[in-house]
């Protein structure tokens, strides 16, 4: 239902019945985003946003999508929040407060790219199971909280030590209390990272509810299902952690390409770490018409999983020819670059913008969707936008 | 004696019974034409009550299609349309179900998944009707390896 627009029979509705989209139910007002974030999902609620809303640097909370596997959490008391480390690989099982975290640890801020592993899921034929997001599902934001590595290193490691697997508040959908909606983690090494923190300010503010508070393991460069919110236990396993989508066809792709709709058996499934090399064009908005003679200023960002994009480039002619554009070093490890270029049209018509970065190892964004995967992961081909010059 | 006083009670309250009954029959017939003309000529005295005073139970239908479509869930209705509502609206939302396309063995071991980690129950001879729905209304297109760009809004862009 449209806001604003009149409710036919409105008359006959009893005065404590509320359309849905008026009730405090409605997720953009909840949860403070941009009137064109689009919502994927609402039960549980999966939003993305539009390659035009992520132009900031830093992304604002307004842009951010929003990916769910549960129901978030509706009785979180700051006061009585504790973090929990243990697991067979942990010295001493230890227990923080939030205070004891903020006051016992050094506190850290970086700017640190978190990408959906199934951003761009939608474009793969056959299709893919899940939530089909487009290309909104990336967003870099600034990040304050004290390293995984001091905390895990105070309860102390022992060399058995392999993987960490997180533990949240979130519900699970079936309102099964033994049930985790996600618990997912990360090698010993990418946990032991300086930029792998755990969060509780987000952009210089206390994390949106929506975005995890009041604690967030924030991994960029990772897919962001090991960005684990509501954090309130970290376990350091003997083993690759077995928690809720780690196993199955759950953010793992085959270890060996696969044709498309090819089956594979769940041990040839590989678990994704880091994110490959990707870009978006966030100015102008697709759709833009200019006349004949102009010149069209475009920017965005473009970052690299765990490496940094030392190469940028854009096409009018559907990649015969790639003209190379400036991109800025990362204001810190893991952080998206921006890059930004001035467009010449050789005459009227109909064109497109692409842009493709290439990774600090060579490795460059394909034109084509990339290897199908039977979830539909890891989609890094370039963006492109519309224009017309008239 | 008594018999007949009885008698003519009964017969006076007979009459004065059919008496009031074509009255009202009278009266209403009367009115008939005028509420057919004219039905809203009655109720500007009972709405204001029934909207201020007496809020009775409007029935909103949780389930009205509205051009083909079930509101609630953004369904398409046809065959089946029902079973799949009450049993794969539970938990998660139709629109999961709407953002994707599979063939009947992958929605086939999709609910296989639900029931095994997700808690889902058996669905006995409903998984075939809710299968027949999906694949029947919402098949898999293909795609290639990279569609055209579609539902551009143009616009002028400034200097």
């Amino acid at each position: 239902m449209l806001i604003g627009t009149e409710i036919v029979y409105g008359a006959n509705l009893l005065e404590n019945y509320t359309p849905l989209a008026l009730d405090g139910t409605d997720p953009f007002k909840m949860y403070s985003k941009h009137k064109d974030m689009i919502v994927l999902n609402d039960k549980p609620l999966n939003i993305e946003a539009q390659a035009h809303l992520l132009d900031h640097k830093i992304t604002p909370n307004a842009s951010m999508f929003v990916r769910n596997n549960g129901l978030i959490p509706d009785d979180i008391d700051v006061k009585t929040w504790t973090l929990t480390i243990d697991g067979e690989s942990v010295v001493n099982k230890k227990t923080y407060t939030l205070a004891e975290l903020q006051s016992k640890f050094k506190q850290h801020t970086y700017q640190l790219t978190i990408e959906c592993g199934g951003n761009g899921r939608s474009e793969f034929s056959p299709p893919a199971k899940g939530n089909q997001w487009t290309i909104g599902a990336v967003h870099c934001a600034s990040w304050t909280g004290v390293r995984l590595r001091d905390v895990l290193e105070d309860a102390g490691i022992k060399s058995s030590a392999v993987y960490i697997g997180f533990h949240a508040a979130d519900k699970h959908l079936s309102g099964d209390p033994k049930k985790e909606p996600i618990s997912r983690g990360c090698p010993m090494e990418k946990a032991l990272q300086d930029e792998t923190i755990l969060a509780f300010k987000m952009n210089g503010e206390p994390i949106p509810l929506i975005h995890g508070y009041p604690l967030r393991l924030v991994a960029g460069g990772w897919p962001a299902s090991v960005s684990g919110k509501w954090l309130n236990r970290i376990s350091i396993r003997n083993k690759v952690h077995d928690g809720t989508k780690m196993t199955g066809s759950a953010y793992r792709v085959p270890c060996h390409p696969i044709a498309p709709g090819e089956k594979v058996k769940s041990e040839d499934m590989c678990i994704i770490e880091s994110m490959p090399v990707k870009s978006l064009i966030t100015y102008p908005k697709s759709g833009a018409m200019l006349q004949e003679g102009k010149k069209l200023a475009i920017r965005g960002h473009a970052w690299a999983g765990e490496l940094e994009v030392a190469k940028m480039e854009y096409s009018i002619d559907f990649g015969s020819t790639w003209i190379v554009c400036a991109v800025e070093k990362p204001s810190n490890r893991l952080a998206w670059q921006h890059f930004g270029a001035t467009v010449s049209f050789p005459k009227k018509g109909y064109y497109e913008v692409w842009v493709r970065a290439t990774d600090s190892q060579g490795t460059a964004q394909p034109m084509l969707v990339p290897g199908w995967n039977p979830k539909g992961y890891l989609n890094n081909a370039c963006h492109r936008i519309a224009i017309k010059v008239n | 004696m008594s018999n007949k006083k009885e008698f003519d009670k009964y017969l006076k309250k007979a009459n004065r019974l059919i008496k009031l009954s074509s009255g009202v029959i009278i009266l209403v017939l009367f009115f008939i034409p005028f509420y057919l003309t004219f039905p809203n000529l009655f109720e500007f005295k009972a709405q204001t009550e029934v909207t201020i005073n007496v809020p009775t139970p409007v029935e909103v239908d949780e389930d009205r299609i509205e051009n083909g479509v079930h509101v609630r869930t953004g369904f398409i209705d046809a065959e089946g349309l029902m079973t799949v509502v009450n049993n794969c609206t539970n938990c998660h939302s139709s629109k999961i179900i709407l953002q994707n396309r599979m063939s009947t063995e992958g929605w086939n071991s999709t609910i296989k998944w639900m029931q095994e980690t997700q808690n889902l129950w058996g669905l006995g001879s409903n998984q075939d009707i809710i299968v027949n729905y999906l694949v029947t209304n919402y098949p898999v297109k293909t795609k290639g390896r990279r569609e055209n760009l579609t539902n551009i809004e143009w616009y002028e862009i400034e200097d």
